[in-house]
């Protein structure tokens, strides 16, 4: 992977990139300081968080069910949790 | 097909990866990712990008988060670049230098920056001159990059770092360019107002009509922006419904000349509900200022009223 | 052997984008380089080439789409002029450093203002740092020559640079000249085959193409440019050597005319080398040790080659057709004399500036030039190396 200590030698030219969707090896989550928990047990799929998150980080499985955040991602921006109608997402500090 | 969210997020891939550097609660990543999920999964695309929030945030050296193929160039001239990849695909598929069977969709993404203003030139001639593309133009409203300037697309009043409210001066003091129908004025097939509101359907719908209609088309997509508009980043779903709900952003289209208005709120919201949680419109709320509001309402029922006057116009036989 | 022809040096370009057949060309209209577009959507209309013509709203346009074509696959060329280069100068700058092969016609004119449609270098100049190679041409025949050679240096691997070949606005773009042309399967075949290594258009590899570049970066991706710059030097030899097998005319960085016993020069570039070779004859005839170096490739910059050539002169004159307006003297003028300072070689020289916005240059100008040389040679003096000619004081 180029970095910031690649010799010129070694880096792409023109700033190309051939890795299509590399961005997912950099890490966002670390911006958080406010975190989602999924309390399954009140959710009912109803799929009104799915499409909503910035950071594509409410994985959706193939049978249309979300799962559990990708904290990987995630910079706990609150919107997920705004918008569920069942209260199945609460917001808590970053450190608890 | 009837749109169904749980299938579009199942089956559908996301083309806008994690891993970007939108800030927190962006209105925009949703809408661009919502947009190509309107692709055919086994269709190809180039994105074209004009400078600005979406495109230095989503491909910094050495990541993309786009999993199509990309290009960059600058502010003012996303729509001719991609006109030109575009004329490229048109040229090299009828000579036999790309496979038969590959098919290849071109998307614009500007912000009203790079839409509205310095890239209207730009976008104008490469939708004339017929290019099969899509222009997406996501507008919040300012430029909000270089950190919150007024734009063409700013609305009355808004206090922002070009047309700060003064104690003179109450922020900017010209109405918004409705630039969506600038854009029908050029006679395109396909022109639509959208946003991200309610499960997406809106939204998914135009663009999955736009990209495959043949021929230029342009969507505008309002995208909030918690730090530019003032508001906290877990309401932008709430902000984007104000926005329908008070019709201060209309949801519509135009298909071949005919207008059809896609949502009409069932009893219109007050303007004061879209403006009152943001910020840059605060000093309108102080008393004194009630004649801004006032003016405000009016020029939301103005262009409402002429909203549906075309409709029922363009769809007289 | 080739086929005569008698064409202005409008057609000569528009002839060789025809055997060229790129895959796009995006071109607005601007004088004196409007006939090149004009007869080129004719060739479209008519089915004569595969090209999509893109009839821009704007030179910025034509460019953008130029850099969007290249970076999609396919060959692109264009052709400007004066003003409409100045309004691409963005585009300019990240076609070379997208490091996209974009071949195009520069045909010189005066940039504004105030307006004028004239011939001078002063478009040309303006992006002498931008990052790509240029080519100048003396008459129809070169600008002809060096279109046909511009592909296989931009798109050697070991370069990827964009190319623009220049050629006075007017006093060859408008002027009928002889010319031999080389048949259309010759120049195909030279020419060869666009193979991009990684494109947009390639849908089994998607690629991204214009990133933010921080600090971390983009000073190795200018190095690299620098370096594609240099490399671009062996590269421009190593085609003309095969064109000159072709067609039996030979090109390298610069033309040396009567240079081997020499004791003053001009170095010029362009169609004033016409005009300047007439004056040489005159002067040899007259027993007068005259030569001539008329500058072929400007970018790179063949400093070590020139300053070799020139070094052993008594005296030399330096002819911008632009005015650098820096207190110090024209852009070529520098280029040379620093390229003989850096080799140790220490001869007297002189910047000219000429006939700028068109101002007629004659044989009668030149004459002065070489005669200041011979006083200088003489005596070594120079009270001013920023020097006009043609010019009302």
């Amino acid at each position: 992977m180029i970095n910031k200590d690649t010799p010129a030698s070694k880096m792409t030219i023109g700033g190309n990139i051939y890795e299509a969707g590399n961005a997912l090896e950099f890490k966002t989550g670390d911006w958080r300081s406010i975190k989602p928990i999924y309390l399954s047990e009140k959710c009912t799929q109803c799929g009104l968080c799915f499409p909503v998150c910035p950071e594509d980080a409410i994985p959706v499985n193939k049978e249309g069910k979300r799962e559990d955040f990708n904290f990987d991602y995630c910079k706990g921006c609150g919107v997920c949790a705004k918008v569920c109608p069942f209260k199945a997402i609460e917001m808590v500090d970053e450190g608890e | 097909m009837a749109y169904n969210l749980k299938e579009v997020m199942a089956n559908k891939p996301s083309r806008l990866t994690a891993g970007h550097r939108m800030c927190a609660g962006c209105g925009a990543p949703p809408v661009a990712r919502m947009i190509l999920r309107a692709l055919k999964p086994e269709d190809h695309a180039v994105i074209s990008n004009a400078t600005g929030c979406m495109e230095v945030s989503t491909f910094m050296y050495p990541y993309t988060a786009w999993t199509d193929s990309f290009i960059h160039t600058a502010f003012e001239n996303a729509a001719s670049t991609c006109s030109g990849v575009e004329a490229a695909y048109k040229s090299m598929k009828r000579q036999g230098k790309l496979p038969q069977d590959q098919t290849t969709k071109f998307i614009t993404f500007g912000g009203d920056g790079g839409t509205y203003d310095i890239g209207l030139q730009s976008l104008s001639g490469a939708m004339e001159r017929g290019h099969d593309m899509v222009y997406v133009c996501y507008d919040n409203g300012a430029y909000m990059n270089t950190g919150i300037q007024r734009s063409s697309a700013t609305p009355k009043f808004a206090d922002t770092t070009t047309s700060p409210a003064g104690s003179v001066i109450p922020g900017k003091m010209q109405s918004r360019k409705d630039l969506t129908e600038v854009m029908a004025s050029h006679h395109l097939p396909y022109v639509a107002q959208t946003i991200a509101y309610m499960n997406f359907k809106d939204l998914y719908e135009k663009a999955e009509k736009a990209i495959y209609t043949e021929g230029p088309c342009f969507l505008n997509v309002l995208s909030p922006c918690p730090r530019g508009w003032g508001y906290p980043t877990d309401m932008l779903m709430e902000i984007n419904k104000l926005a329908v709900e008070t019709c201060y952003w209309p949801l519509y289209e135009v298909e071949n000349g005919k207008y059809k208005i896609t949502y009409k709120p069932a009893k219109k919201l007050p303007i004061e509900e879209f403006l009152r949680p943001q910020k840059r419109f605060k000093h309108m709320f102080k008393p004194g200022n009630e004649w801004m509001l006032e003016e405000f309402q009016k020029e939301v029922d103005k262009r409402w009223e002429a909203l549906l006057a075309l409709e029922e116009m363009s769809n007289k036989e | 052997m080739g086929i005569r022809e008698r064409l202005s040096g409008n057609e000569a370009v528009a002839t060789a984008m025809k055997q060229i057949n790129p895959d796009v060309v995006a071109a607005f209209p601007i004088t004196p380089s409007t006939e090149i577009p004009q007869y080129f959507s004719t060739f479209v209309s008519n089915g004569t080439v595969d090209t999509e013509f893109v009839a821009v709203e704007s030179e910025h346009s034509a460019m953008s789409a130029c850099i969007g074509a290249e970076a999609a696959g396919g060959r692109a060329m264009t052709a400007t002029s004066a003003n409409g280069l100045s309004y691409m100068w963005e585009m300019i700058y990240i076609a070379s450093s997208l490091r996209l092969p974009i071949v195009m016609s520069l045909v010189n004119r005066a940039v504004s203002g105030p307006l004028n449609i004239h011939n001078d270098h002063s478009d040309a100049m303006g992006v002498r740092d931008s990052g790509w190679i240029m080519l100048f041409s003396e008459n129809n025949q070169e600008a002809y020559d060096n279109l046909v050679m511009a592909h296989r240096i931009a798109e050697n691997k070991d370069v990827l640079l964009p190319l623009m070949v220049c050629q006075d606005g007017f006093i060859t773009s408008h002027s009928i000249e002889n010319i031999e042309l080389i048949e259309d399967d010759k120049v195909k075949e030279f020419v060869g085959k666009y193979n991009p290594e990684h494109y947009l258009l390639n849908a089994k590899e998607p690629i991204a193409i214009g990133p933010l570049d921080v600090q971390h970066y983009l000073f190795e991706h200018k190095y690299q440019q620098a370096e594609a710059m240099r490399n671009a030097k062996k590269v421009i030899l190593e085609v003309a050597k095969d064109f000159e097998k072709m067609t039996g005319r030979k090109y390298s960085f610069f033309e040396e005319y009567k240079m081997e016993d020499a004791e003053i020069a001009v170095v010029c570039m362009n169609s004033t080398a016409g005009t300047t070779k007439t004056v040489v004859d005159d002067l040899r005839n007259k027993g007068v040790k005259a030569g001539m170096v008329k500058v072929r490739v400007f970018r790179p910059f063949p400093a070590e080659e020139i300053a070799l050539v020139l070094g052993n002169l008594k005296a030399v004159a330096i002819m911008d057709k632009s005015d650098s307006l820096n207190a110090a003297g024209g852009a070529l003028f520098e280029d040379v004399v620093s390229s003989m300072y850096v080799a140790k070689k220490q001869v007297p020289a002189v910047s000219y500036v000429y006939g700028i916005g068109g101002r007629d240059t004659t044989s009668k100008d030149i004459e002065e030039v070489y005669t200041n040389l011979q006083e200088i040679a003489k005596t070594g003096n120079i009270d001013n190396p920023y020097r006009y000619v043609g010019l009302r004081k």
